[in-house]
């Protein structure tokens, strides 16, 4: 009887085993097809251009800085990352200026026309740039075209600054969202504190409330800066000139340097391109996961 | 009444410029979707005409649309069921079994979705590479004698599952932080009344974790429509630009090289609001399809 009970057992024991190596088999396999074409691009960015024309698997045969500065000189990825710092930054700045004093007054205030403006977000949330982005670009050229009718100057497409606020509207429905739903969870005894202390609207807003909702406020300015910073399609639209952000320099590159058979410089502008949000996402990493349920789904 | 005035001053100040950007760069462009559909607009030139639904009778008869539409939904259907097996296998292996680095797991499984669709597109661009790519040179070691380089993006039979190949590889990491999100909220003691009754861990996983994630995977699904007919687009942009000869062509790629490499916008812009219905369709159709009632424990 234990006899039985115990080749039972061991049969238990070895069907889970297998259980076991079948799970850790399928996780490492996922795990290796995403680490190695990431690392691999690192390695083919310090590779001579000779090196290219082996065996791709080949470890690199030295630290070929020249794509580098290759690509930061002639390429000229060193301006476009310029470009980029200075797009997300504002554009980050301006997102938030708009949205968190919305997010608030939507989340505390009783007004005419709320519910309108909510519905008018909520539908925002489904709206998507990738349609929008014709339009947009005829909007601004037609703008451009009367400016320059009159006063002999455009001003609206291949602008830094007109991209920057493009992007924070884009992304305005879901940070109003996000926001919002942060600011509803937060006590209304702070503000009542703050009236009794005579503080206005404005400053209880500015000195209380923003301050209190840092924990989603960084949410918001991680997601963004992966969004604004990997963006493509409306950089490429709206900048036709040469002035470019980072994505929209390296596919130029990517195109050119096909054509020239010259791989190690495109490699190295991917090197660019990616390496800022990988640290970031390393450092982050805990806070990005968890962020992304805290406003998208709750089930 | 001072007192109320300041308020109202207040409030409109807060909503105001959130409301004019909102309207100015997401309201009235989509809006002028609709209206710029019904336009024959050629060109740069202010010759702009209305034709009514004309530009949809066109459509309809455009065998280049029609064939970007094919690739868009069969994009959605194999990317759909793919990622989400694959997301929903891996969450529920890292969420109820005890892993050796399971945290580290989570985090490289997360990477693709932080990347830009440029830096994975190029990255894709190089593994699929018929000369000196990292699939056909390791395929090329099993037969070095007899091997034929496979083109993944330049055969237009296998183009479309490269770019769904891609298009995976981006997304499961994503979805799968989803799942397990819902995943780790299900309540234990039910896995262990499931295991004292002897139920298997196939069986707990069809009859617990699966009805309990239900409503999560519902909403992920118009996730995937969504997602699929936009970064479909931006693979096929930068990786193949609808080659070889429109095989890999999708809907959103065909708008956009309609109104900038022909300029025709009012046609593009009729593209963009049948994609528009499509999709909403679809979604609807999806959610409609999907729907059971909630279980609650």
């Amino acid at each position: 009887m234990s006899n039985l009970k115990k080749t039972s057992n061991l049969k238990k024991a070895f069907h889970n085993n297998i259980f076991k190596i079948f799970i850790y088999v399928a996780l490492c396999a996922l795990a290796i097809s995403i680490i190695i074409p990431v690392a691999w691009v690192f390695m083919a960015s310090i590779k001579q251009n000779s090196e290219f024309y082996a065996n791709p698997w080949n470890l690199p045969a030295g630290f070929y800085i020249q794509n580098f500065i290759n690509a930061f000189q002639k390429a000229k990825m060193g301006q476009y990352f310029l470009n980029s710092v200075f797009v997300t930054g504002l554009a980050l700045l301006i997102l938030l200026v708009v949205a968190l004093p919305a997010s608030y007054v939507l989340a505390r205030y009783e007004f005419r026309f709320k519910k309108f403006i909510n519905i008018l977000y909520m539908g925002g949330l489904f709206i998507n740039v990738n349609y929008i982005v014709v339009p947009i670009f005829l909007m601004l050229s037609g703008w451009d075209d009367k400016l320059d009718s009159i006063f002999g100057i455009t001003l609206f497409l291949d602008n830094i600054f007109v991209l920057a606020i493009i992007y924070a509207a884009t992304a305005l429905p879901f940070t109003i969202y996000l926001l919002q739903g942060y600011f509803k969870t937060l006590p209304r005894a702070y503000e009542e504190a703050s009236y009794i202390d005579g503080c206005s609207y404005f400053q209880t807003m500015t000195k209380i409330m923003v301050p209190l909702a840092k924990p989603s406020i960084i949410t918001v300015i991680l997601f963004n800066f992966l969004a604004f910073w990997n963006e493509y399609i409306i950089s490429l639209t709206m900048m036709p000139g040469k002035n470019k952000t980072l994505p929209v320099g390296v596919v130029n590159l990517y195109q050119a340097s096909r054509g020239k058979a010259e791989y190690g410089i495109l490699y190295a502008g991917l090197v660019i391109v990616m390496l800022p949000t990988l640290i970031l996402y390393i450092l982050v990493q805990r806070k990005l996961t968890e962020g992304m349920t805290l406003g998208g789904i709750k089930d | 009444m001072r007192k109320s005035k300041q308020r109202s001053r207040f409030i409109a100040l807060c909503i105001a410029p959130s409301l004019i950007l909102f309207s100015t760069f997401m309201l009235l462009p989509t809006l002028n979707i609709f209206w710029m559909s019904l336009l024959k607009w050629g060109g740069l030139s202010a010759n702009k005409k209305f034709v009514g639904l004309n530009n949809f009778k066109i459509l309809l008869q455009d065998m280049k649309f029609i064939r970007a539409l094919q690739n868009t939904l069969f994009l959605i259907v194999i990317v759909t069921i793919v990622t989400l097996a694959l997301a929903i296998l891996f969450a529920a292996i890292l969420v109820r079994e005890k892993i050796k680095g399971q945290n580290l797991f989570r985090v490289i499984f997360y990477i693709p979705n932080i990347l830009s669709v440029v830096v994975i597109s190029a990255i894709f661009s190089a593994v699929y590479d018929p000369d000196g790519g990292l699939i056909n040179s390791i395929l090329s070691l099993f037969q070095p004698a007899t091997w034929k380089t496979i083109k993944f993006l330049g055969d237009q039979s296998i183009v479309v599952y490269s770019i769904a190949g891609a298009m995976i590889w981006q997304a499961i990491g994503y979805y799968m932080v989803m799942y397990m999100a819902s995943m780790s909220s299900i309540s234990i003691h039910l896995y262990e009344a499931a295991d004292l009754e002897g139920a298997s861990k196939i069986k707990q996983f069809f009859s617990i974790t699966l009805p309990l994630i239900w409503t999560n995977i519902r909403t992920t699904l118009t996730f995937f429509i969504i997602s699929t007919i936009n970064l479909s687009f931006l693979f096929v942009k930068v990786m193949t630009s609808g080659g070889p000869d429109g095989a890999s062509e999708t809907v959103l790629s065909y708008l956009y090289k309609q109104a900038y490499d022909n300029a025709s916008y009012g046609y593009g812009m009729a593209i963009g609001a049948t994609i528009f219905i499509i999709s909403f369709f679809l979604s609807a159709v999806v959610n409609k399809v999907t729907h059971r009632d909630v279980i609650e424990y």
